[in-house]
């Protein structure tokens, strides 16, 4: 069977960086096709070019047999590609229907005329969808479903998917993976993109993986394993076993009880919290995003007052103060890294320091000492091996891992007592999401508590010691990690009993 | 819908050098210059002519550069000040009104409060910085308070203070000896700031502005409180995650910025008119011109030394065409606005590297 979509020998240069480097790979009708690599590996670069967002410098993308350019995403849509992007492009006020009739509806009535093909569309691939309902109400699996309607009512052959289960619960992804197998099963392409192997495994018939903007590997669905591809993804071997034996368990360093609190919209969020953490112990949460995480670690970190209840940190009421809570050995790793965890226009050493710039040896008497500011960051980037031109480099120029291992380092620089660990290591690649788990696990063998909040199953079940699942403000458990099944904490994310 | 022809598009600059912000800068200068230029040709004057006339009427000439100068003075003071505040992205559009509330003040005290000679400017001086800073203070308090927008508020009270001034030489501080004017009695000499000879350079003022401007990049840059300043202004997500006091930083922020426009407004009524005037007359639109002054520095107090002193020469040049070639003082507004309008849309060559497809 020909190819249905060929790129050949594919390069993207910028300046000082080679994206792809003669990046070759075919995608045939009625396959999906996984795109794998590390962060940097030059995944998104080939999706831009696929989609006409960037040129190739040299190389030819063929369609269909036919050697094609593709110069604009309007190109892309008219040869036949498709994209269904990681974080959803609708218009929140308005409906499905007005989302999708957006360019190509009809002149009259565009919305009301374009219902009847997108439930013909969405009946004919098991995609549920009401066409009527405004887009805000919708969750995140159903958005990326309207998403993916949208690229096959404009003709698509070949869908891209990109990252497209990093904000689905595991049922949400199991859905999305029945609506994929629909589609194959029509004929269509698709191109999966994934940094997690299980998935990949589950679905992908052919797995290619990029190292460094290179194709290091193709491989067929049954040559394909959880080592072998990780392997590939970042050029050694990597563990997958449990990272931690259970620690017998230490002192309380935090008693959370009865905790109620709300939203920044005043809607009650924490509805009645209580556990304990104990001093060398991974607590870890596991939820849906919006499930009260955020206001939890809000409250722990001093920047949301408590409605109802009690925190008690070594004993002590917790202070509503940030610098406070950080001097008394509260560290926060924040979700946000870059619209909190660091001020992105200043240097590095800048905010290394944004903690304790205004103390010795820092500062004395409210002047800057830069001498100081720069030996103590070269130590903390050795320390951490935080690949930075240089100290004086803004951070928003670093990659999203060393971006991280900055506020890990200033956040755990001294003997942290409790650490609100948040999505740590979210959009982390395998090595540095390997770095952030052996500081976590070393910080405890310290003494530390941790309070491990994560999107990512694999990861809470690897490094906690007990976890609890938060649903809609609730908290149920914390239950030891061995006695616990995937299955029930998906459950639980939902809502349903186990 | 067929884009196949030339295409424009825009790559993310990670970082602007240095280079490109100055390069990026003198190329939108230049064409303000060109635009401007346009607007010479449609008054029917030969555009080069025009800016000869301005160039050599200014930098070539003893009494421009002393026009220059005095024009600089209100400009560098408000500029220092109005740099800090957008860096802090507090948008204080209202030096205009602090200046008055400054001019103001301190006519109420050279007028009304008897004091010992030597004692009467700093007492002027200390009263227009309070008045300015409390003017720009109410709007900064309304922020926090109630999350009024400063951009409006701060441009509201413009208004207010102008009207206070028309009010108050209108009515109770109206000079005994005026006749037919409307202006309050002459400040004594003593209440005068000194000049140059045979100039209205201020120096004392002049010399406060650069001082001011030298010491806000060092608090800036090299104290904790400037470093505070930093973070609350490029990130207020992170000073919330710090637990810095962002309230008291942006109020602190808000007395420096309008104390600083209220100094300007004591520089021209003690230093160039001794008394209090219309307020048209009194500042000609320093607070907004400042605003160009403040841009063009791009959050470096310091480098208002430099910026204030240009838009000084365009002013200067622009009452050199009333003047010789008859045209409208308007025109000065016209440069002022097209300055702006290029150097705003040159932020996105500053943003984004522009590639030409074919």
């Amino acid at each position: 069977m020909p190819a249905l979509l060929e790129l050949k020998n594919i390069t993207k240069r910028f300046p000082g960086v080679v994206a792809n480097d003669g990046v070759s790979l075919e995608v045939y009708p009625g396959e999906v096709l996984a795109l794998l690599g590390e962060n940097g590996a030059g995944k998104s670069t080939l999706i831009s070019i696929l989609y006409g967002l960037y040129r190739p410098d040299e190389g030819e993308i063929w369609m269909e047999g036919r050697p094609v350019r593709i110069a604009s995403p309007m190109d892309a849509l008219r040869l036949g590609i498709g994209l269904v992007p990681q974080h959803p492009t609708l218009v929140g006020r308005h409906t499905v229907a007005e989302n999708l009739a957006l360019g190509i509806g009809s002149p009259l009535w565009p919305a009301q005329r374009i219902v009847p093909l997108v439930e013909r569309i969405a009946q004919g691939y098991g995609l549920q969808i009401d066409p009527r309902a405004p887009v805000f109400q919708l969750s995140p699996g159903e958005k990326q479903r309207v998403e993916i309607v949208r690229a096959l009512l404009r003709g698509a052959k070949v869908l891209i998917l990109d990252e497209p289960t990093s904000v689905l619960t595991p049922q949400e992804a199991e859905a999305l993976f029945r609506v994929m197998r629909e589609l194959r099963a029509a004929g269509k392409s698709l191109i999966f993109i994934s940094h997690k192997l299980e998935e990949v495994l589950s679905i992908a018939d052919r797995c290619t993986v990029l190292r460094r903007g290179r194709v290091v590997g193709s491989l067929q669905r049954e040559e394909a394993s959880k080592p072998r591809l990780a392997e590939l993804m970042v050029g050694r071997s990597v563990s997958f076993e449990r990272k931690r034996q259970s620690a017998s368990l230490g002192e309380v360093v935090l008693e959370v009880d009865g905790l109620r609190a709300r939203s920044h919209r005043n809607l009650p969020a924490l509805q009645g919290v209580s556990f304990r953490l104990h001093r060398g112990e991974i607590l870890g949460l596991a939820g849906v995003a919006g499930n009260g995480q955020s206001e939890l670690v809000e409250v722990l970190a001093g920047l949301r007052s408590i409605e109802a209840g009690s925190v008690r940190l070594l004993g002590q009421p917790l202070p509503p103060q940030p610098a406070r809570l950080f001097d008394m050995g509260v560290a926060h790793i924040p979700e946000d890294r870059i619209q909190m965890g660091t001020v992105p226009s200043m240097n590095v050493a800048e905010n290394l320091a944004l903690r304790t710039f205004d103390r010795p040896p820092w500062a004395r008497g409210g002047l800057l000492n830069p001498r100081a500011f720069e030996e103590e960051a070269r130590r903390q980037v050795q320390a951490y091996a935080i690949a930075t031109p240089s100290l004086r480099t803004p951070s928003r120029l670093l990659s999203g891992g060393n971006i991280q291992k900055v506020i890990l380092a200033r956040e755990l620089a001294g003997q942290p007592q409790l650490i609100l660990a948040v999505h740590p290591t979210y959009g982390l690649d395998i090595g540095a999401t390997e770095q952030v788990h052996r500081v976590l696990l070393e910080k405890t063998q310290q003494g530390a508590a941790v309070l491990l909040i994560s999107e990512d199953l694999e990861e809470l079940l690897s490094l906690s010691d007990r976890i609890g699942v938060l649903y809609r403000g609730a908290l149920q458990g914390p239950f030891a990690v061995e006695e616990v099944s995937r299955e029930a904490i998906g459950l639980w994310m939902t809502g349903g009993a186990a | 819908m067929d884009d196949r022809g030339c295409s424009v598009r825009l790559e993310p600059l990670a970082n602007a050098s240095p280079g490109r912000v100055l390069g990026v800068t003198l190329a939108a200068l230049g064409l303000a210059f060109v635009l401007v230029g346009a607007v010479f040709v449609a008054y029917g004057q030969n555009p080069l002519e025009v800016y000869r006339i301005m160039l050599t009427g200014t930098l070539l000439d003893a009494k421009g550069w002393q026009e220059i100068l005095r024009r600089s003075i209100p400009l560098l003071l408000i500029g220092v000040g109005l740099t800090l505040a957008f860096r802090t992205q507090f948008y204080n559009i209202g030096a205009e009104g602090q200046l008055l509330l400054g001019a103001v003040l301190a006519a109420g005290v050279a007028l009304f409060v008897p004091l010992p000679a030597p004692l009467s400017l700093p007492a002027m001086a200390l009263a227009g910085a309070l008045g300015g800073a409390l003017w720009c203070g109410l709007a900064a308090w309304l922020r926090l308070r109630f999350s009024v927008n400063e951009i409006l508020s701060t441009l509201m009270l413009n208004y207010v203070a102008q009207s206070l001034v028309i009010f108050l030489i209108n009515g109770p501080w109206r000079g005994k000896d005026v006749r037919g004017y409307i202006y309050s009695d002459r400040f004594a000499e003593y209440q005068q700031i000194p000049v140059w000879a045979g100039s209205s350079v201020h120096w004392p003022t002049l010399l406060l502005g650069v001082l001011l401007a030298l010491v806000l990049q060092f608090v800036l840059f090299r104290t904790t409180l400037g470093f505070r300043m930093r973070i609350v202004g490029e990130n207020p997500g992170a000073a919330r995650y710090l637990g810095i006091a962002q309230g008291r930083v942006l109020l602190l922020l808000a007395l420096i910025t309008g104390g600083m426009a209220g100094l300007a407004g004591v520089g021209e009524i003690a230093g160039i008119h001794h008394r209090l005037i219309e307020p048209s007359q009194l500042s000609s639109g320093y607070g907004f011109t400042a605003i160009i002054v403040a841009w063009l520095a791009r959050g470096h107090p310091a480098l208002v030394l430099l910026t204030a002193p240009l838009m000084g020469l365009v002013l200067a040049g622009g009452d050199l065409l009333k003047v010789s070639l008859n045209m409208p003082f308007r025109i000065v507004d016209i440069f002022s606005g097209v300055i702006l309008f290029c150097l705003i849309g040159s932020e996105l060559f500053l943003r984004y590297r522009v590639r030409w497809g074919r």
